[in-house]
């Protein structure tokens, strides 16, 4: 019987995932998710977690119980300290497998491989041949698996540049499906910035996206914008944000502020989060000093309710309609 | 002469004073914060911008309508929110409209240059870097006298016999280490203050609670971010031991009081390996010392939204189960109030007074855990 490898559906999920899944499936073992964040999963995280921590980690702590609850072999939860050598990851994030081990004292044996590129040349390849090893795999089996690995996250991530969101194109790369022609519908195009891990999330966004796309607006978040032009933008605050997506919105911010196309950026953040503090009153005096478009930054925590948001989004969405109705 | 502040950082500024005006730089002197103080701060900073850059931005806010030119303030690389403070501060002040320039120290061993050239702007006279390096030892010998004082007076406090009367001594030593100026006086100065100190009538025979605090630097460091905690643990009868001066020197000197000769960081290891940023593992590490150099308690401070210390905070209840010890947690924010802090710590050290009955009662072996 080969072994079950937990993944919980939530933070770095919504862009590795397909890679990891591939990576695990080649070393024989089997993968289970925990699937799409439910109420479940919240009450669970929000039990166990503590209470000042924010909304993304309880949510983890929610979904890490309910691969408990699936009985699995393993959890795959890996201390993912910095993949492009220039920016960590949220401290929280650093200090996740050690959060579980203690909190969760009765979980499955975690698979807490430290990931941090800036260890030198060949250190994410090592952090999976740790992985393998876990399984009882040798080197020629690890190196084709992770190559598979690649490879998926490659179509994964060109389907992401292409203009689909991290949920959709899982399912396209899962399916093998041939990309469709994307319809072209709304009049408004909102960019919505912020962690893919509370955007994607249909539960703890209260379906943000497809609020939107029901107003008949078409959204961009960051995953959706050239990689390569992101990297380039060059760094106008004094000092460099220290953390990945933080440093990634900012980015989009600036590109977005200097390529035009979008009528409304929305900032999703959570309730209590530690960069988003920092980046939002940034992103902020950005877009107020170079530009007129409108700027909402939208709060979600666990008692989100759905009237409260649509409200919102509604108001902002007339306030971008009757402004560019203005202009034009 | 240029116009510049600093952050108020407890009795550390007297000695920034001294330096900065030694180096030719005129001074305004930071207010101890206040309700007015944070009033100012939490109106322009981020909703959830941790305590530290409210109490900062206030603090700013109430000296730049004195015509401040220049802050200066710490930096830091790591992955907490402190290495954005400054940066942070500039945009909102300059926002205001207030035309001022923040000097960030970083840490030097990292950018060596940074600090030639931040040297080169607060030394408006240009003094040879011989003479800069006198009058930083001498400030440093400052801070260390006040710190020195105050971690005598943290011992005196719970075993004074009239309240009140170690906080009347230790105000006036710190004002004659304020005082003093030259290498020798500084030495004096302290010395007079710690013989005072020693000379506070006290009551040997009381039972007195040794309590660890850990956390947060600048919430532990500044007592008015902390509502005075120590002060009130004191009269409590606790002798608070905190783990972390400005000066820093109970890291390298609390090690050999343990069994195994452990730093804060190897302690820390079996719990968080990982470096967090900010004090995080520090705070766990500094915990399981305590732990083993048998103290009654453990209390961790920290701004509301820290995330490192959320981290820790996540961690300390396996430790404090481990080594059977209680800890305590504060989220200190713009919220919280001096009546609610003061019975949550009378509850706590209910708590230990029950503890060591019930160890008493219990034969050596189960009590020397």
């Amino acid at each position: 019987m080969p072994a079950r490898v937990g993944i919980p559906s939530t933070l770095l999920y919504y862009l590795y995932f397909p890679m990891w899944e591939t990576f695990f499936q080649n070393l024989g073992a089997e993968v289970v998710t925990s699937g799409k964040t439910n109420k479940k999963a919240l009450d669970y995280g929000v039990k166990e977690a503590l209470a000042d921590a924010c909304v993304p980690i309880k949510l983890y702590f929610g979904h890490i119980l309910n691969l408990k609850e699936k009985g699995v072999d393993f959890l795959f939860c890996p201390r993912v300290v910095c993949l492009n050598a220039e920016t960590t990851y949220c401290p929280k994030f650093l200090g996740l497998p050690d959060m579980i081990r203690h909190v969760l004292t009765d979980a499955p044996p975690l698979i807490d491989t430290r990931m941090d590129v800036r260890e030198g040349p060949g250190a994410l390849l090592r952090a999976y041949g740790e992985i393998g090893r876990v399984f009882g795999a040798q080197w020629p089996a690890i190196l084709q698996a992770y190559w598979k690995a690649r490879r998926t996250w490659n179509r994964f991530y060109a389907l992401l540049q292409a203009g689909w969101q991290p949920p959709e194109a899982m399912e396209m790369v899962k399916n093998k499906a041939r990309p469709r022609i994307q319809k072209e519908k709304g009049e408004l195009v909102f960019a919505v910035l912020g962690y893919p891990y509370l955007i994607h999330d249909q539960f703890i966004s209260v379906g943000l996206l497809n609020k939107l796309h029901k107003m008949g607006i078409k959204t961009v978040t960051a995953e959706n914008l050239p990689a390569r032009s992101l990297v380039k933008q060059r760094d106008i605050l004094d000092k460099r944000l220290f953390w990945t997506f933080s440093d990634l919105a900012y980015k989009a911010t600036q590109f977005l502020l200097k390529n035009g196309g979008v009528d409304g950026i929305i900032h999703l953040t959570a309730f209590g989060c530690g960069p988003d503090a920092m980046l939002d009153k940034f992103m902020e005096m950005l877009i107020r000093q170079r530009s007129s478009i409108p700027f909402m930054s939208l709060t979600v925590d666990e008692h989100s309710g759905e009237a409260g948001v649509t409200t919102r989004l509604e108001a902002f969405a007339d306030m971008v309609r009757r402004k560019k109705g203005a202009v034009a | 002469m240029p116009k510049i502040t600093f952050p108020h950082v407890a009795e550390a500024q007297r000695a920034l004073k001294m330096l900065m005006n030694d180096l030719g730089n005129e001074v305004v002197m930071p207010p101890r914060p206040s309700k007015r103080t944070l009033d100012l701060g939490v109106k322009y900073a981020p909703e959830f911008a941790c305590f530290p850059v409210k109490i900062l931005l206030g603090t700013y806010l109430e000296t730049c309508p004195q015509g401040v030119e220049l802050i200066v303030t710490s930096g830091g690389v790591g992955p907490c929110r402190a290495g954005h403070y400054a940066q942070l501060h500039k945009k909102i002040l300059r926002t205001l409209g207030y035309p001022v320039d923040i000097i960030v120290f970083e840490p030097p061993r990292l950018y060596p240059l940074d600090l030639l050239h931040n040297v080169r702007k607060l030394n408006p006279h240009r003094m040879s870097y011989r003479s800069i390096y006198e009058c930083v030892r001498r400030a440093w010998r400052k801070i260390q006298a006040l710190d020195n004082i105050e971690k005598i007076s943290h011992r005196v406090r719970p075993r004074e016999l009239s309240r009140g009367a170690t906080t009347r001594v230790y105000r006036q030593g710190v004002e004659w280490i304020d005082r003093a100026y030259t290498m020798k006086e500084i030495i004096e100065a302290e010395a007079a203050a710690l013989e005072a100190l020693q000379k506070v009538p006290q009551d040997p025979e009381r039972e007195v609670f040794r309590v660890g605090i850990v956390g947060e630097i600048y919430v532990l460091l500044e007592p008015a971010s902390n509502l005075e905690m120590e002060e009130t643990l004191g009269n409590l009868g606790v002798e608070v031991e905190r783990s972390m001066f400005l000066t820093g020197w109970t890291r390298d000197n609390t090690w050999d009081q343990t069994e195994e000769n452990i730093t804060v960081r190897e302690a820390a290891l079996p719990y968080l390996p990982e470096l967090l940023g900010g004090h995080g593992r520090e705070s766990v590490g500094n915990t399981v010392i305590y732990a083993k150099r048998g103290f009654d308690g453990v209390i961790q401070l920290a701004p509301f939204t820290c995330i490192p210390e959320i981290v820790a905070r996540t961690i300390l209840p396996r430790v404090a189960k481990d080594y059977d010890l209680p800890v305590l947690t504060f989220f200190l924010d713009e919220q919280t109030g001096k009546a609610g802090m003061t019975t949550r710590l009378e509850a706590f050290v209910d708590l230990l007074r029950y503890r060591k009955r019930q160890q008493q009662k219990l034969p050596k072996f189960a009590a020397s855990r």
